[in-house]
């Protein structure tokens, strides 16, 4: 049972780490009042730039620099697009993930792409721990970046005058607007940094996880990535429980049938779906969403 | 707003000349459809970049799109074909967002649609022509319901109708899955003892969509016809009719429609729920009229892309009739590219980068007003501080 229960959480860490990279940008780009759809391209075109770096140089980690670049210039295309021109972010966002799928899967018939991944680092006395051991201090060492970004991320929104306005920026736009701040330079910073923060995810996902790239390969977790934030009442700490709890809902997919245990794998699939819109309803009465989330920003009378 | 912004653009220009001034004028006026063929030419010259890394000419490719979707008349039927579900979507589409309600989850309601189709048309006896008239409802109704409960949600406890709309997609995804992996739903049913493949038995042909014209000629499925009548009604309807005026006033000013004592709730629900019936409807035709079994990829997109049709058309569900057909000719062609080297995948680029450059000039017109509103507020101010010194 302690071996079953050691295998589920490791796999579900495993499975959370990448949708854990990626929820911290679309925490930031959401408390900065986007909700920002592309984030599956940025994902995809993480994972896929992410291998073929990683093919084209040898090395695993100037891979995970490459991915992270195409998610930096999904989210550059995005916020000009629909923070500096005004086109609706989410024609913006639809068509990026269009583009990104089409264009890896093009890509992908046509250069050769070598397996690689980086290397597994385990913190010497702490990774031999009962149960958590190998579900926190054994992993890809990219993962370890998880532990200081998580602190600096808090840092910047809660701490800082820039913060202070990014989240301002998702809930009362016109009063920062007429404090002198450009609202919509904000927001495109907020989708930088989560196209940046989603390329890592996905890379890692490519070069730290699987070591490979497929088809596909996101297969709608940005979306995931979206309920966990929601789940998680657009908060850091709740958007990183949500993506914990969606990485175990998929672990157990996996896991489940090999315990013996029988449980409707569509129902897993959909379950943070379901939770994040649970979620949703009893949070909306409270207010917990950004005010202006979604909202495009334009001077003038509301 | 903006003709009476030109209109003082230009008499502010008149006293420098008036030669001058009338070309100034005229390049006002047309430097939007400069951008327009800049930024598609743009679009255009990064497809042809990507065949050419295929190592085949741009024009084989061309060629191919047109052979696959234009050249002989069974091809052209093939494109109507691809096109009307995505236009009955966009059509949808176009309802909810005259509302002012953001409805995008067009690809959860018509997935819920076909599979409500396909049950319908599988386990309800009855001649064939009632059957699928009967089955094309279950799926309106099914999709409805699917954006019912993103509306209930939305005016009960006020979960943003985007959120709840997108979120429901990948629910949907999934319940077609279940029913087409029990045996007790829709799986088909085979030998005892084998492993049947996650899809629906095919379905009679008495429910099928009927077929217009034979096959070397013109042909294609009523599904068309459907789709063609449904986007003018709506165009007449919201323009003509009281139901479309509230619907626009309300989509326009939330308040002064209340004032004028229209129930948001109401109207707005119902706006939803029409948008959510042609989602379906859109994926009831694509069962009976093309696939006539349920699979889960059945979608195909269609409805991430019927979405992006009705935003690409400015919700104007008349324009909407020639993008979505830009939209299916892309796909027919698109079978039709990989027999010269060139990935598939490439409509999925070209149709994307093709919608970012449309999207472009208009947004950069307004953005341009704003540069130069912003320039000449600059030079008053630097004329004003030389009058003061």
């Amino acid at each position: 049972m302690i071996e079953a229960l050691t295998l589920v959480l490791a796999s579900s860490v495993r499975l959370a780490l990448p949708l854990a990279f990626a929820a911290c940008g679309e925490y930031i780009a959401e408390r900065s009042g986007t909700i920002n759809i592309s984030i599956e391209a940025m994902m995809l075109g993480g994972a896929f730039s992410a291998v073929f770096g990683a093919s084209i140089t040898g090395s695993a980690a100037t891979g995970l620099i490459c991915g992270v670049l195409a998610g930096l210039l999904v989210g550059f295309v995005h916020a000009n697009f629909s923070h500096r021109l005004t086109v609706n972010t989410y024609v913006v966002g639809l068509t990026l993930n269009l583009l990104v799928l089409g264009l890896t899967s093009f890509l992908l018939d046509l250069v050769v792409l070598r397996p690689s991944q980086v290397a597994v680092f385990a913190v010497p006395l702490l990774s031999d721990l009962p149960v958590i051991g190998p579900a926190l201090f054994a992993q890809r060492w990219p993962a370890y970046l998880l532990w200081p970004l998580l602190p600096a991320i808090w840092y910047a929104m809660y701490r800082t005058r820039w913060g202070l306005q990014m989240r301002a920026s998702g809930e009362n736009p016109s009063a920062v607007d007429a404090s002198g701040i450009d609202v919509n330079r904000r927001r495109r910073e907020g989708l930088l940094l989560c196209g940046l923060l989603s390329g890592l995810g996905g890379a890692y996902l490519a070069v730290g996880e699987v070591g490979m790239f497929n088809q596909n390969m996101t297969s709608g977790r940005g979306y995931v990535v979206i309920a966990a934030v929601i789940f998680g009442a657009w908060t850091l700490r709740g958007a990183m429980a949500g993506c914990l709890v969606f990485g175990a809902a998929d672990a157990m997919r996996l896991a489940l049938p090999a315990l013996g245990v029988q449980l409707n794998p569509q129902l897993l699939v959909a379950s943070p779906y379901i939770l994040a819109l649970l979620a949703m309803v009893l949070f909306a009465r409270s207010n917990r969403s950004p005010s202006a989330l979604g909202k495009p920003f334009a001077r003038g009378l509301p | 707003m903006s003709d009476t912004t030109v209109l003082a653009e230009e008499r502010i220009a008149a006293p420098r000349g008036r030669a001058s001034s009338r070309i100034r004028s005229w390049l006002s006026g047309y430097p939007t459809l400069l951008t327009y063929l800049i930024s598609i030419s743009v679009a255009l010259g990064i497809s042809a970049l990507l065949v050419m890394m295929t190592g085949t000419s741009p024009w084989t490719a061309v060629v191919a799109l047109y052979e696959g979707s234009l050249s002989t008349p069974a091809s052209v039927g093939l494109a109507l074909d691809k096109a009307a579900p995505l236009l009955i979507v966009a059509a949808g589409t176009v309802i909810a967002a005259r509302a002012g309600l953001f409805n995008i989850g067009q690809e959860g309601q018509l997935t819920v649609g076909a599979t409500v189709a396909c049950a319908v048309a599988i386990f309800v006896p009855g001649p064939g022509p009632l059957v699928l008239v009967l089955s094309l409802l279950g799926g309106a109704l099914a999709g409805a319901a699917w954006a019912g409960i993103a509306a209930v949600l939305f005016y009960k406890t006020g979960v943003p109708i985007v959120i709840g709309t997108l979120l429901l997609v990948f629910i949907a995804v999934q319940v077609l899955f279940f029913a087409v992996t029990q045996p007790w739903l829709l799986q088909e049913a085979g030998p005892e003892g084998d492993v049947m493949p996650p899809q629906s038995e095919l379905l009679r042909t008495e429910v099928w969509l009927p077929h217009i014209g034979e096959y070397p000629g013109l042909n294609f499925t009523s599904g068309v016809l459907i789709a063609l009548a449904l986007a003018v009604i709506v165009a007449v309807l919201l323009r003509h009719s009281v139901w479309g005026f509230k619907m626009t006033m309300l989509g326009m000013n939330k308040l002064a429609a209340r004032r004028a004592g229209i129930n948001a709730a109401v109207l707005g629900g119902t706006a939803l729920l029409w948008s959510g019936a042609f989602a379906g409807l859109g994926g009831a035709v694509m069962l009976v009229g093309g696939n006539h079994r349920l699979q889960p990829g059945i979608s195909e997109n269609s409805g991430w892309d019927g979405l992006l049709v009705a935003l690409v058309a400015k919700e104007n569900p008349v324009f909407a009739i020639p993008v979505a057909l830009f939209f299916g000719v892309l796909r027919a062609g698109g079978g039709f590219l990989a027999s010269t080297g060139v990935p598939r995948y490439l409509v999925d680029v070209v149709t994307a980068v093709l919608v970012l450059a449309v999207a472009f000039p208009p947004a950069f017109r307004i953005l341009r007003r704003t540069w130069q509103a912003r320039a000449a507020a600059r030079a008053l101010a630097q004329s004003g501080k030389g009058a003061a010194a």
